[in-house]
């Protein structure tokens, strides 16, 4: 376990709110792998975000002659057979792959959060209903749902991020519930109960800082999720369509031309599983900085 | 006992039929008819076609009789391939998968379980470190990564095995490794951590005192209770088994129900999508009912609700 009285006693004037978040980052510095994960994540997303001031190439340009080459120095990470620059594929391919995460689990927020507090704030009958209609979603083959979404409405980004979203949700509801059922039985709500403040005002004031925790965590480890997700998809040939790219499909690109170009296969695989490592251990991390109470060995 | 399986068997129905009713009518809300994407057909042809599949009758009596025929146990004709009906495509294709299944259940299991016991058994050593560190990568490995890297190492470079198909016995071990390997992971995980919180308990240190040996007691009594987060974990695997199918079928090219799966999308044979989601989703709830009738078995404290 951590020494958490320590930094308390260091920083006398803080406010209870504020320590809080101070114990909690204090907790996540000692994790070094946590913090080279978040450093490699910023860093990562800066280069994609950037990429078109990064590389000198556009996405798409072809050059025929080139064709498959291996790495070089006007080519660090080579090109692919149709002679496109694998470096500025990967960066854009990131913009929608990490793009993807991130929308896809803000929908699974949207839904999931509100739906979770609401359940578990109600308690009684409605939370019984909320939950059963969560258990019985939870049973349903989702991931084949969304691969019927996508061959029934064409392959449409839009609905590539919603339809990801809503499988997420689900799990994202239930420990907010969980959460939340915790929360409300505390002294301090039933004071605020007492005092006559008004629901959402109960909610969103007193209960929100208290699940934000939960929060923060869960949307960090359902980023991968989703990423995994949107590759599968793609991988398949159902998910992001060409000539835009994404990590999945350039694995998929990779894998059909591997015996010949290797790199193709070798550099997508690594930056993917890299980025879903940097985001499981992070997530990991903020769980134990957040939330103690997980903090088994 | 009997009446938690009655009972669950009898929640599968709402389940089943909300699958088959949202993908029904998602299908049917496609934009353009099952023959709109092939070639030109002349209208005559268009019409005794529609005719020959009930296309022309209200959505809801094409509902009803495709109910009445799931109960029957009849999914239905293909569209693709003209000739074969879904319960035919399922018959040829589905022990392929099953094997395959089989085989990636069982590496998932056995180097999991030995994976975290051997973890459990020396806490922070290297025997702890190596296993947890392997299951890491493997988490972070998805298969569409993992399939073509074995295929490149092991199929082209070593040239051990082959590349892809589904003929002799060897064929096997490259597409269970790739479908099970993050399923070993996390059950490796899952193992040594409920396995690290059974050795110290009291009933362990009795087992020990009576003379039992090491490898009795930690291969019945303590696994018998360490299991149960591995077993609960089961569900979800299978799920992830079904779908990770799809993928592995896919680079591996076996001649399995995933891979029709892949293909009866792309194509759009609708048909053939419907009947086989409707014995996947039909698959997964049998599954999910013989895990929890599992757990019963091994923790007797979990009250059934019957």
């Amino acid at each position: 376990m951590l020494n958490v009285e320590t930094d308390l006693t260091e920083r006398p004037g803080q406010t209870t709110e504020n320590s809080i978040w101070y114990d909690a980052w204090s907790r996540l510095k000692r994790n070094k792998l946590a913090i080279a994960s978040m450093a490699f994540l910023v860093i990562l997303s800066g280069i994609c975000a950037l990429a078109a001031w990064i590389t000198p190439y556009p996405y798409d340009l072809q050059d025929l002659e080139t064709g498959a080459a291996s790495p070089t120095l006007k080519h660090l990470l080579g090109t692919d057979i149709l002679g496109r620059d694998l470096l500025t594929r990967l960066l854009y391919g990131g913009q929608i792959s990490l793009l993807v995460g991130l929308c896809a689990t803000m929908v699974s927020l949207i839904i999931g959060v509100p739906y979770g507090m609401l359940s578990g704030y109600c308690g009684g009958k409605i939370d019984a209903l909320m939950m059963r209609i969560v258990d019985i979603l939870y049973t349903l083959p989702f991931t084949i749902l969304v691969i019927i979404l996508m061959v029934v409405f064409g392959r449409n980004f839009l609905l590539l991020f919603a339809a990801i979203g809503a499988v997420e949700w689900l799990t994202m509801a239930r420990i907010i519930r969980g959460d939340v059922l915790a929360v409300k039985e505390q002294t301090f709500i039933k004071a605020a109960v007492v005092l006559g403040l008004s629901r959402p005002r109960i909610i969103f004031r007193h209960i929100m800082p208290n699940v934000l925790g939960t929060i923060i965590v869960y949307t960090t480890l359902t980023i991968p999720k989703v990423m995994l997700l949107e590759a599968f998809l793609s991988f398949l040939g159902l998910g992001v369509q060409p000539p835009m790219s994404s990590w999945g499909l350039l694995i998929r690109d990779g894998a059909e031309v591997m015996e010949s170009h290797p790199w193709l296969l070798i550099f997508p695989g690594i930056i993917f599983s890299i980025t879903l490592f940097a985001l499981n251990r992070l997530g990991d991390g903020l769980r134990d900085a957040l939330d103690p109470r997980f903090n088994k060995t | 006992m009997l009446k938690f399986v009655a009972r669950r068997l009898i929640q599968m129905v709402p389940v089943l039929l909300i699958v088959i009713t949202i993908t029904f009518f998602l299908i049917r809300l496609a934009p353009g008819g099952p023959f709109t994407d092939e070639k030109k057909y002349p209208p005559e042809v268009l019409a005794s076609r529609n005719a020959y599949y009930g296309l022309n009758d209200s959505l809801l009596t094409q509902y009803a009789r495709y109910l009445g025929n799931v109960v029957k146990g009849n999914l239905g004709p293909c569209l693709q391939y003209r000739n074969r009906t879904v319960n035919e495509v399922i018959r040829d294709t589905f022990p392929v998968s099953f094997e395959l299944g089989c085989w990636a259940m069982i590496f998932a299991l056995v180097t999991g379980l030995i994976f975290g016991i051997i973890a459990a058994l020396r806490p922070n050593s290297l025997l702890d470190h190596i296993p947890m560190a392997l299951a890491m990568t493997g988490i972070c490995l998805p298969a569409f990564v993992l399939g073509p890297l074995l295929i490149l190492v092991f199929g082209l470079w070593f040239g051990m095995l082959n590349a892809s198909g589904w003929d002799t016995a060897t064929d096997r071990i490259l597409p269970a490794i790739t479908l099970g390997a993050v399923y070993a992971a996390y059950i490796a995980r899952l193992s040594r951590s409920s396995m690290l919180e059974v050795l110290p308990m009291d009933y362990i240190r009795t087992a020990r005192a009576k003379g039992a040996s090491e490898l009795r007691v930690i291969a019945y009594h303590a696994l018998k209770n360490a299991a149960i987060p591995v077993v609960s974990f089961l569900g979800p695997a299978f799920a992830g088994i079904v779908t990770g199918s799809f993928v592995v079928e896919t680079i591996f090219q076996i001649p399995g129900m995933g891979k029709m799966f892949v293909t009866a999308a792309f194509n759009r044979d609708y048909f053939l999508l419907l009947g086989l989601i409707v014995f996947y989703a039909g698959l997964l709830v049998t599954l999910n009912l013989i895990v929890d009738i599992l757990l019963v078995w091994l923790n007797p404290k979990i009250k059934i609700e019957a």
